[in-house]
């Protein structure tokens, strides 16, 4: 019965991106729905029975292609559609609006990215890893590309920054394949450890480092997200910050500590590297942020400090074991919380464009009257950014604290604490102009404030996924400090042997 | 009320202000209706804070623990004496300030009040919240809900010297709250918990002398809600914000959970003994002191009575800093119920001042002369709070500052007990002008009174009493009123609400009981 549900939920992924012509919308909609609904079953079935392995026609694995669901993945799987989901009902107003004519095209492309995501996420073979990640990029550039103009230089700086991460990911495979002759990730991970002071293999870890930092867009390689973030329709800026460069961090997180394991990892510096990269992306990400006057480049840049958050704890993974923070816990919620903080950021930052075609930040005074419902959306994400208490962001900043606590690196608390500082600044700034800067021309004397201020608020359509992702970011940042959704994250852990002391 | 079971007092306590805002959104167009909920959810919460009296005044805590957050740490509540004190203060003022509120917003027609009032049972929500949380997580969870509630309210003139203050407001206390966080996050590590308790949680087991000063070091820059010198200055700059919310600010919430936090992390979780063994409480004291005597002599330099009694605020905040820096029995019990004694009486002289702008439209005291004559029971009252201030019987301030004196003799420390005085002496040099000018300076002659044409109606007749001219002063002479005669009552009846039973419950849990 499981298999049948997982089966389904990969066949109508590949099925919906070339059947649904007509009423894309909707079928999109539907798609999505029964997707995240599949991947709720699939996630419990996996917390409570286990693995889930289903053979692509019938192979047997280190031959054939198999989809191996685990924790990790199911986890991700339920963020990645549920986002797909939140953005594609956002989309039908938005891009009625903005893309007229190409509806049907943006539905389809659309599609073919979540099918590359999922794919991402369940396979269990290296090289279908690859294939997919080829799918998603591409689907990627096209939907970035797709407002014309000035986008499409972000579309092909990304084409060729994206082309050149994925060359490195296939020479990484090509080393793996060289050397054990199997592509299957538990098959790998069960040839590898006799290699591990390999030449060969040591390079291989490199190229998928290198390979997946493009694709993750950690400084220094993410010269290309801010073009391609600013330029793109706004569910699909939210897609890219919120979902397609964390699924790019799942396949890292995959192939380190699936096809690598944690022992490996323990005989190189690589993720005290990590760890600092991590730390310098964190602060240069977010004083660039603070330097930029285009709301969607401030928050792509703000993108790529949240992807050093992601990376340090991932760094942080290895040594610290007590169980709430320890091991891929603050990474895992972090791409859970920035999902949800960076798509209602992307979002919001849409539907100010959509109504007002507004971009700069200087221009929003008096947004907080205009509308409102919007504006208090992306106030409750703003303060969930900085990491005020009860919101997501303060769970993770908390976790991660505690974590470099424990590695006995006091010197990345401090690096948090800063950034959130430098977060209050730029995220602060729209603030206090939507709301308390007066509109140009409004007089101060107090009968104008009496006169009605017209409302102009995005369709329903637009505010609901907004809203239902600003209040996820309080609602989970309680249920993050509440624990409950920690099950799945220490059996991710579990499965890593990372809460085991070495 | 009296059914809710006890360990849920202090859950449906907060929840009182918590669901109140919402409805204050939902009702935003109806004003009646809205103010109306912020008044009974103010009524609700007062009652059941107090309704927790009996059982915590026999020496017991109650304790309500939701749901684990962190191995050791529960985000929960446990309500001990000293936690009381202060929500019952704050919760009780949250009612005469809403009175007052109504008459002061609609005097004025200010803008945007929904925000306003939802606002404001939010940063009492945090007040409360910080009051009564068990552990120094939950705490920094309010105490950050407080910072960042009462921002719209500080910058709520929109104007940009007023944008300036709220930024200025908080880049300094979401700073301290980096701190804060950073200093918890130390303790806990240490000592694996953090929940409040009267041993102090801290010893010198865990770590080396160095490291444990630096840790205070770090929880002071964390509480600068408390506007300690040199961090104060966001404090005055705050004042342009509407004056009911100057007075919350001062009296009420932000500034307490300050000192509040600076106590609990004295008391509660260093624990007298290690103060002691450390040497902080002198260091502690000898801030204070600097704070306590330089704001007075800045407070005599503004002319703008609300800055006057910005700078009066900061320099009584040090009082209750210095009374637990003492770490004597007396001096804490004396800095303890400093605290509701000096929320009365600034609340009181905060509300006379924005009567008298509401009246006549002054904002600074060399325009004040005469008023005493013209809005005399507000200028009564400031007297009483005044009076207070500069420790004089039979003002609850004397009874403050006796305490205080007495822990500076119990503490053997000659020179606090002479610091205490001068910095008593000066309140006095910086409050009697404002009385003086008000009751026995002539008003201004009515040629220079032409020259401001919108007040001149009000004067038109010498001895016309301003302050009960429009029914809706009443709103804010009653508040007034009421804060002026209980600063009195406090003094005269100690006991009352308890306050004075609870403090001593807390000592005893402090200084007895090992």
């Amino acid at each position: 019965l499981v298999v049948v549900v997982s089966l389904l939920s990969a066949i109508t992924i590949f099925i919906a991106g070339w059947i649904n012509r007509k009423t894309s919308c909707y079928i999109s909609i539907a798609t999505l729905l029964g997707q995240f609904i599949a991947s709720l079953f699939i996630l419990h079935h996996v917390m409570t029975i286990g693995p889930i392995y289903y053979r692509l026609g019938g192979w047997v694995p280190p031959w054939g292609i198999e989809y191996v669901m685990d924790a990790l993945n199911a986890y991700v799987l339920v963020i990645l559609l549920f986002l797909g989901l939140v953005c594609v009902i956002y989309s039908k107003r938005n891009i009625e609006h903005e893309l007229p004519q190409k509806v049907v095209s943006f539905y389809t492309i659309y599609q073919l990215l979540i099918t590359g995501l999922c794919g991402i996420t369940v396979t269990g073979d290296i090289f279908n890893m690859y294939v997919f990640i080829e799918i998603t990029s591409l689907s990627a550039y096209a939907l970035i590309a797709s407002r014309g103009k000035i986008a499409l230089k972000a579309s092909f700086t990304y084409l060729v920054l994206g082309s050149i991460g994925a060359c490195f990911f296939l020479l990484g495979i090509g080393f793996l394949y060289a050397i054990t002759g199997s592509l299957n990730i538990r098959d790998l991970s069960l040839l590898l450890p006799p290699f591990y002071g390999n030449k060969v293999v040591l390079a291989a870890f490199v190229f998928f480092i290198v390979g997946l930092s493009i694709k993750m867009a950690l400084f220094p390689l993410h010269t290309w997200l801010p073009d391609a973030h600013a330029f793109a329709p706004a569910e699909i800026s939210a897609m890219l910050s919120g979902i397609i460069i964390e699924v790019a961090t799942y396949a890292f997180i995959r192939v380190a500590f699936s096809v690598f394991t944690p022992r490996f990892l323990r005989l190189l510096p690589v993720f005290d590297i990590l760890c600092w990269l991590g730390a310098a992306a964190i602060i240069i990400g977010s004083i660039l942020a603070i330097t930029q006057v285009n709301l969607k480049r401030m928050l792509a840049y703000s993108s790529v400090a949240n992807m050093g958050y992601i990376v340090l704890a991932l760094g942080l993974s290895i040594s610290a074991r007590t169980a709430p923070w320890g091991g891929l816990n603050p990474a895992l919620m972090h791409i859970l919380n920035h999902a949800l903080m960076k798509g209602c950021l992307f979002l919001v930052a849409g539907a100010f464009i959509y109504k007002a075609d507004l971009w700069y930040i200087t221009d929003f005074q008096g947004l907080g009257k205009k509308m409102p419902y919007t504006c208090a959306a992306f106030v409750i994400a703003a303060i969930s950014m900085i990491g005020v208490p009860p919101s997501v962001g303060f769970a993770s900043k908390l976790y991660m604290i505690l974590a470099s606590i424990e590695s006995g690196k006091p010197i990345f608390v401090a690096v948090l604490l800063i950034s959130s500082l430098l977060n209050l600044v730029y995220f602060w700034r729209i603030i206090e102009t939507m709301y308390m800067k007066r509109a140009e021309g409004e007089n101060h004397s107090h009968a104008s404030h009496k006169a009605h201020v017209q409302r102009a608020e995005v369709p329903l359509g637009m505010l609901l996924p907004i809203w239902v992702l600003a209040s996820l970011c309080i609602i989970m940042g309680i249920l993050w400090l509440a624990n409950v959704p920690t099950p799945i994250l220490n059996q991710v852990n579990a499965m890593f042997r990372l809460d085991m002391m070495p | 009320m009296i059914d809710i079971p006890e360990y849920l007092r202090p859950v449906v306590a907060l929840g009182c202000p918590a669901l109140g805002s919402i409805f204050i959104l939902l009702f935003g167009r109806r004003p009646n209706l809205r103010e109306g909920v912020t008044l009974l959810a103010g009524l609700l919460q007062f009652l059941i804070v107090f309704s927790m009296v009996p059982t915590v005044m026999s020496g017991k805590t109650i304790q309500s623990y939701l749901f684990p957050i962190l191995p050791g740490i529960h985000f929960g509540f446990r309500v001990d004496a000293f936690g009381l004190m202060f929500a019952i203060t704050a919760s009780f003022l949250w009612i005469l300030v809403s009175i007052y509120s109504i008459g002061y917003m609609r005097a004025l027609q200010e803008h945007a009040q929904t925000r306003y009032y939802f606002c404001f049972a939010l940063a009492i929500f945090g007040a409360v919240g910080v009051a009564l949380s068990g552990n120094l997580v939950t705490m920094y969870i309010f105490y950050e809900i407080l910072t960042v509630s009462t921002y719209p309210l500080v910058a709520h003139e929109q104007s940009s010297e007023a944008l300036f203050a709220g930024r200025k407001y908080l880049a300094y206390l979401l700073t301290s709250g980096v701190f804060l966080l950073a200093a918890i996050v130390f303790t806990y590590s240490m000592a694996e918990t953090t929940d409040f308790s009267p041993k102090g949680i801290l010893s010198l087991a865990f770590s080396s002398r160095s490291t444990l000063i630096f840790l205070f070091v770090f929880f002071i820059l964390g509480f600068m809600k408390a506007a300690y010198f040199p961090c104060h200055s966001w404090l005055p700059t705050a004042m342009v914000a509407p004056t009911p919310v100057s007075a919350l600010l001062h009296a009420v919430a932000v500034v307490k959970a300050g000192v509040f936090g600076i106590v609990r992390t004295v008391c509660y979780i260093y624990g007298i003994d290690l103060m002691r063994d450390l040497g902080l409480g002198i260091m502690l004291a000898s801030f204070a002191a600097l704070t306590m005597i330089g704001a007075s002599l800045f407070a005599v330099a503004q002319d703008n009575l609300k800055k006057r009694l910005a700078y009066s605020t900061i320099s009584q905040l040090s009082f209750i800093i210095f009374g637990v820096a003492l770490l004597s029995p007396m001096g804490v019990t004396g800095a303890m119920i400093y605290i509701p004694f000096h929320g009365f009486m600034k609340i009181t002289l905060f509300l006379c001042a924005g009567a008298i702008l509401v009246a006549s439209g002054k904002k600074n005291i060399s325009e004040m002369a005469g008023i005493g004559r013209a809005m005399p029971i507000t200028m009564l009252a400031f007297t009483v709070g005044a009076l207070g201030m500069c420790g004089a019987p039979p003002v609850a301030g004397f009874i403050s500052k006796w305490f205080l004196a007495i822990g500076a003799i119990q503490s053997g420390q000659m020179v606090f007990l002479a610091l205490l005085l001068i910095a008593s002496l000066l309140d006095v040099v910086y409050f009697y002008p404002i009385i003086r000018t008000a009751f026995f300076e002539k008003m201004p002659q009515d040629e220079v009174l032409k020259e401001r044409e919108a007040k001149v109606a009000l004067f038109s007749k010498k001895t016309e009493i301003i302050e009960t001219r429009r029914p809706l002063y009443y709103f804010i002479l009653l508040p007034i009123a009421i804060t002026a005669s209980f600063s009195i009552l406090f003094c005269l009846f100690p006991d009352l609400f308890h306050i004075y039973g609870l403090a001593q419950a807390a000592i005893r849990d402090l200084f007895w009981r090992f």
